[in-house]
């Protein structure tokens, strides 16, 4: 998995106010990238224009060479992307939600699987109540039971993804980026805080 | 390791692997309606009504009823159905799941024909099947109710997936309800016309084949083109 990402000369402007510019970055295999800035310093934007979700102002985003959106589908498999919402269907349970999201991000799970991935996230007993009756820092390690299953994707985008979480899953998690950077593959991930992961290869860019 | 989880998981570029898409993300947001069946209801509920006031309204006179009802049972139908597709996209909106559908393997356009075909079959086919009911009210003979039927069945779909693009330009707008059935419902005035026209020549005795015919072309235009151009807007209204 030697992924690489790569953002060149890229600028943001959203609401008429200019968020960031001539923004270049390497990512490779194996490295770990946090992001860090004030509120409303673009953090978010920056992961959703690494998505693909936004496309930059100037500059372009390209993924192992090619840009975005020409791979679509190679895309959506090798990335992995959470946001701010956990991405739950309130009406279905934690477990139908897992598994749908596993298989539209082609990364196709079995039943017995997605179990295990829950009951590594904490959710043992919780597998089949509706979404809507989980707390939040449930709701988002159901969320985060998708990277338990995406281990074949190289790169990890996670929105604050240490929001909400107690100091169990807050391990779990660092456990799983651990994992994630030694098999090669990499992770952004935006936090307020400095996490426990900086012994690992890592940039830090602050907006 | 990669091209070994390449060759295990379906290839997207595949119809097999369109179909999965299309049937993952419709059985997940048919689960949803019947989750949630007061949504669905509403529509059919407001459908019924609306028609059910035109007998009360203009006064029992057989005649002027049977001319009156293929209108009226085809504007109540359109009304009703634009009014839940306001929410197709805004629930997946805001709990973050609509993201993850920009996001995914599978070609945008066959996942977002799977959430019209589960919005039509979850909300609109109820509908579709209460209007012989309706017919009763404005003493439509029993082939006359098929030929409504038949058109309803035909041309509700266009109305879905028309509905859709314009749910998919106002996503996230103040007031996208209104603005949405602005844009919409000017498109679908064809199907209203042939839907209503088709049981008004039957009544007169003449022939129904051209009607359905263009009904026909009318849906399979919108099935073609309506995810496409609902998938375009989308990924314009998330920016």
């Amino acid at each position: 998995m030697n992924a690489a990402l790569a953002l060149r000369q890229v600028a943001c402007v959203r609401g008429g106010r200019s968020l960031f510019s001539g923004l270049n970055l390497q990512l490779a295999g194996g490295q770990l990238l946090r992001v860090a800035g004030a509120n409303g310093a673009g953090k978010t934007s920056l992961l959703r224009l690494m998505c693909g979700l936004l496309s930059p102002t100037e500059g372009e985003v390209l993924w192992r060479g090619q840009p975005l959106a020409a791979q679509r589908e190679q895309w959506g498999r090798d990335l992995v992307y959470l946001g701010h919402a956990a991405a739950l269907k309130d009406d279905l349970s934690p477990l139908d939600n897992l598994l749908t999201a596993c298989l539209l991000g082609g990364q196709p799970a079995h039943r017995a699987g997605a179990l295990q991935a829950l009951a590594d996230a904490g959710l043992r007993g919780f597998e089949r109540v509706p979404a809507r009756r989980l707390s939040q820092g449930q709701r988002r390690r159901c969320g985060l039971a998708r990277l338990v299953l995406a281990r074949s994707s190289p790169l990890w985008v996670l929105d604050e993804p240490f929001n909400a979480l107690d100091a169990t899953a807050t391990a779990w998690l660092e456990g799983l980026i651990r994992a994630q950077l030694l098999r090669g593959g990499s992770v952004v991930l935006t936090s307020h805080q400095g996490v426990a992961l900086d012994d690992t290869p890592h940039q830090v860019l602050s907006l | 390791m990669n091209t070994r989880v390449a060759t295990l998981s379906p290839d997207s570029a595949t119809p097999q692997g369109w179909l999965e898409g299309f049937s993952c993300v419709f059985r997940r947001d048919l689960r949803i309606a019947l989750r949630r069946r007061t949504d669905s209801l509403a529509a059919v509920v407001f459908f019924v009504m609306v028609v059910s006031l035109f007998p009360l309204g203009v006064g029992p006179e057989p005649g002027l009823l049977r001319t009156m009802a293929p209108g009226v049972v085809w504007v109540a139908a359109l009304l009703a159905c634009t009014l839940p597709l306001a929410r197709l996209f805004a629930d997946d909106l805001q709990d973050g799941t609509l993201e993850q559908l920009l996001l995914s393997s599978h070609p945008l356009p066959m996942l977002v024909l799977g959430k019209i075909a589960a919005h039509w079959c979850g909300s609109v086919l109820l509908l579709v099947l209460v209007s012989p009911l309706l017919a009763l009210q404005f003493d439509l003979s029993a082939s006359a109710t098929g030929v409504l039927l038949l058109t309803l069945l035909i041309g509700s779909p266009v109305l879905s997936l028309v509905g859709a693009i314009g749910a998919a330009l106002t996503l996230g707008l103040r007031g996208g309800g209104v603005l949405m059935s602005l844009l919409t419902l000017p498109l679908v005035i064809p199907v209203l016309i042939f839907g209503a026209g088709a049981v008004e020549a039957h009544n007169a005795g003449l022939g129904v084949g051209g009607h359905f015919s263009l009904l026909g072309a009318l849906l399979l235009l919108s099935l073609f083109a309506a995810p496409l151009v609902t998938s375009a807007a989308l990924r314009i209204s998330m920016e």
